[in-house]
């Protein structure tokens, strides 16, 4: 390999030296300013709210699959929660809203941004570090404490927030609604100091993208995981202020009495909607782009070939980047909105669907006649793209407002966001897991309790949300405690039951991976430097990589896309090597821009 | 910025080991992009209160003449402060340009104290109105009016905070002509901060 981990570092600008680490345990494990450690903070501390938020789901789907049973264990909550061991409705509602807010705001997001936004841009880059390390740790030790607060809720009087994930005021706004006063507080508070923490994120991995690339590293050789993470803190940067905002005005709303969403007084309660889905659109993106771009980078080093489109690819995603910021009047055609701005709406969300659909027939061309390696992470790559494919196009029914009517806030639209979510996001986040793991840790995670997890996860992930579509369709409201109150839905009880035994062996399995994060983490094979046999810059490095990442600046000669390239005996070239035949870059199309 | 200000910015950028980047170093371009996530904090604020006013127009009746409850001219001396020292944070950033230690501390200290009154009066003002029973949860108006001048505070005094300690760094002479970019990416920040107040000043007291 072109880079040792020994030597002194000719690089005197910036902070990462390759020398011999003499860091206190508490400043290279804890308070620590190295982006690989606080990618590995970020990841222990998201996958132990997925695991949280996972929980919570399953108190949920007990509930809607078995109405009035006693929930197993239910009689050791207490009695605020459950009686006899039945779930209550408060506690459901607190269920409901606790679910989305950690899996949206303290699992998914963190899992995609916080970790591998951390972990991977200085390292695919060929920068020593991020640009402002100590910004960095301060952003990881400010999601600690919000993380902390959200979960204080449970401990309060009246319990956690119970105004759904999207708090719609003034139901949110007023505690003689919900029955929750200091919970909802502690709700906005902990989102605030979230907001802080992605703030410092984003603008940290913007600068450190435009000014931290190692010489040869021009835009058009960035892998798409990088161009997507980048978009990402776009969006992270521009929208979650507006959150942050409305999270102020519904605070103040409700602690010193200000009227912003009160309509006794003057105040709207769409601003709220106006303003929460404003920013939660662009976070819709937010949770999906990164999910694109680094199983971009699986899929291309699964199927030995470059990814097809590259250029396409980059352009895909900023443009989803900025429609993203046009159609958050989806999520209200059914509010009350002025029809006329619902059909912009439509139009508008309905033109995200072609860069979607560029980048789906990207992957599909990049696999086609590839000879495809089925490793674990390429697995969960391919189901993330034909999830994501399910959950774009019933995405596409729900843009047409005439067709929101029938299924606003059903489980159709549960079925959806799961699909995206889940079958996108979180698909793709056990790709990334797996496929860094080695570079992480320096071991190999096992591939046969992977393949058994993936498939799994796979079938159980399906037999969960898929009938959802046909519950929604049939009217079944979401957020609902008891269905079978309704006569109508009391013939889709069965469906439910299904669906939640399916949640329960989808939960069950996901010990599997869990195990296999920790067994391997102490017992696990050692990693080779290049365990996929990967172009990118980061696979030069040892497994786990020094403080400071590379002993000399790498120079970047071609994409990170160059597999079975005729130029080399091998299928694959490293970033850093220059052709083997002499010559500065490759035939392959990638502009040398910059 | 002026021309030479250009020309003395390549001293503090990085040695050329790097792939082409913004052109500036990253502690600027950070602050840059950070400003843009004000930008959208501040927008947000703003829309609501235009929002909420175009919808309630009653609930500003009588503002801003004859009846506001507000003190404008008080206000529009304070503007004017919160300008003043914009002025003296450029003076400061030319004197670190030009390396001139004790004009650098001069008016770093002059921007410290006029910020800190511009922050001093405001919290005169706000103890005025309540103390005349115009408070936060007073309708439309007294809801917009706090939150919209109390974020724009809290960000005066976060300003004069990180001031205080660039001013601080400058007493022990830490900025020399060739690098002194915590001088100029502080008065970017506090130049954004004066010109959010020219905004909120006009739409909330004048108009």
């Amino acid at each position: 390999m072109a880079t040792t981990a020994t030597g002194t570092s000719p690089f005197t600008y910036d902070h990462g030296h390759a020398h011999v680490d003499d860091r206190s345990f508490i400043r290279k494990y804890i308070f620590s300013t190295d982006h690989k450690i606080i990618g590995i903070q970020f990841l222990i501390m998201s996958l132990t709210f997925l695991l949280l938020g996972g929980t919570l789901a399953m108190v949920m789907r007990w509930q809607l699959g078995f109405p009035g049973k006693p929930l197993p264990g239910g009689t050791l909550l207490p009695d605020t929660y459950t009686s006899g061991g039945v779930v209550l409705p408060e506690f459901y509602n607190s269920a409901v809203t606790m679910h989305g807010t950690f899996m949206v705001f303290f699992a998914i997001m963190p899992l995609l941004v916080g970790v591998f936004g951390n972990y991977l841009i200085p390292l695919k880059i060929g920068a020593p570090d991020m640009a402002f390390p100590r910004i960095n740790m301060a952003s990881f030790w400010t999601a600690v404490p919000a993380g902390f607060l959200m979960l204080a809720g449970f401990f309060v009087e009246g319990g956690s927030a119970a105004a759904g994930w999207t708090s719609y005021a003034p139901l949110s706004a007023r505690s003689d609604l919900t029955g929750v006063h200091l919970g909802q507080i502690f709700w906005c508070v902990s989102l605030i100091v979230l907001g802080l923490s992605s703030i410092m994120g984003s603008f940290n991995y913007i600068t450190t993208v435009i000014n931290l690339r190692a010489p040869g590293m021009n835009w058009f050789r960035l892998p798409l995981s990088i161009w997507s993470l980048f978009v990402t803190a776009c969006l992270v940067l521009l929208a979650i202020p507006v959150l942050s905002g409305a999270a102020i005005l519904l605070l103040f709303d409700q602690t010193i009495g200000t009227k912003f969403f009160e309509p006794t007084a003057g105040g709207q309660p769409l601003l709220w909607q106006h303003l929460f889905w404003f920013f939660g659109h662009p976070e819709v993106y937010i949770l999906i782009l990164p999910a694109m771009g680094m199983a971009s980078d699986i899929i291309a080093n699964g199927a030995r070939k470059p990814i097809f489109g590259y250029t396409s690819m980059v352009l895909a995603i900023i443009a989803i980047g900025f429609l993203g910021w046009g159609v958050w009047g989806h999520h209200m055609f059914q509010s009350g909105m002025n029809p006329t701005l619902g059909t912009t709406f439509m139009i508008s969300t309905l033109l995200i669907a072609v860069p979607s659909a560029i980048k789906t027939f990207n992957w599909l061309g990049t696999i086609w006649k590839g000879q495809i390696t089925f490793h674990v992470p390429m697995l969960h790559a391919l189901a993330f793209v034909s999830m994501f494919v399910i959950g774009g196009l019933s995405g596409v029914f729900m843009a047409a407002s005439p067709f929101d009517i029938y299924i606003h806030d059903t489980y159709f639209i549960v079925a959806h966001l799961h699909y995206v979510l889940f079958g996108g996001s979180l698909f793709a986040i056990f790709a990334a897991v797996t496929y860094w793991y080695p570079k992480m840790f320096g071991r190999m995670m096992n591939p046969t309790i992977g393949k058994v997890h993936f498939w799994l996860t796979l079938v159980f992930y399906n037999c969960t949300f898929f009938p959802m579509h046909q519950l929604g369709l049939h009217g079944h409201m979401r957020r609902i405690y008891d269905p079978t109150q309704y006569a109508f839905l009391k013939d889709l009880q069965p469906v439910n039951t299904f669906i939640s035994i399916s949640a329960f062996c989808l939960f069950a399995t996901q010990f599997l991976f869990a195990a296999n994060f920790i067994m391997s983490w102490f017992r696990g094979e050692k990693a080779p430097n290049n365990p996929w046999l990967d172009n990118g810059l980061e696979w030069t490095l040892p497994s786990p990589p020094p403080h400071g990442n590379f002993a000399t600046v790498p120079t970047v000669y071609r994409g990170p896309y160059e597999y079975s390239s005729p130029h080399s005996d091998e299928d694959y070239i490293p970033q850093n090597v220059p052709t083997p035949g002499g010559g500065y870059g490759s035939p392959h199309p990638q502009h040398a821009g910059d | 910025m002026a021309h030479a200000a250009a020309v003395q910015e390549d001293v503090m950028l990085p040695p050329p080991s790097r792939a082409p980047g913004a052109g500036v170093y990253s502690e600027k371009l950070g602050m840059w992009i950070f400003l843009g996530s004000e930008v959208m904090f501040f927008t947000a604020l703003i829309g609501t209160y235009v929002i909420l006013r175009f919808a309630h127009p009653d609930a500003w009746a009588g503002h801003p003449k004859p009846h506001t409850p507000l003190n404008i001219p008080v206000t529009a001396v304070n503007t004017f402060l919160l300008i003043c020292s914009s002025v003296t944070m450029v003076k400061a950033f030319a004197a670190a340009q030009d390396g001139i230690q004790r004009q650098l501390r001069l008016w770093l200290l002059a921007t410290v104290l006029i910020g800190a009154t511009f922050v001093g009066v405001q919290v005169y003002e706000y103890t005025h109105l309540i103390e005349h029973g115009f408070v936060p949860s007073q309708g439309l108006f007294g809801s917009t009016f706090y939150t919209m001048t109390g974020f724009h505070g809290f960000h005066v005094t976060m300003g004069v905070l990180c001031m205080i300690y660039v001013t601080m760094k400058a007493f022990r002479g830490k900025y020399t002509q060739a690098d002194h970019r915590g001088v100029e990416v502080i008065g970017l920040y506090w130049h954004f901060v004066d010109l959010v107040w020219i905004i909120l000043f006009t739409i909330v007291y004048l108009i």
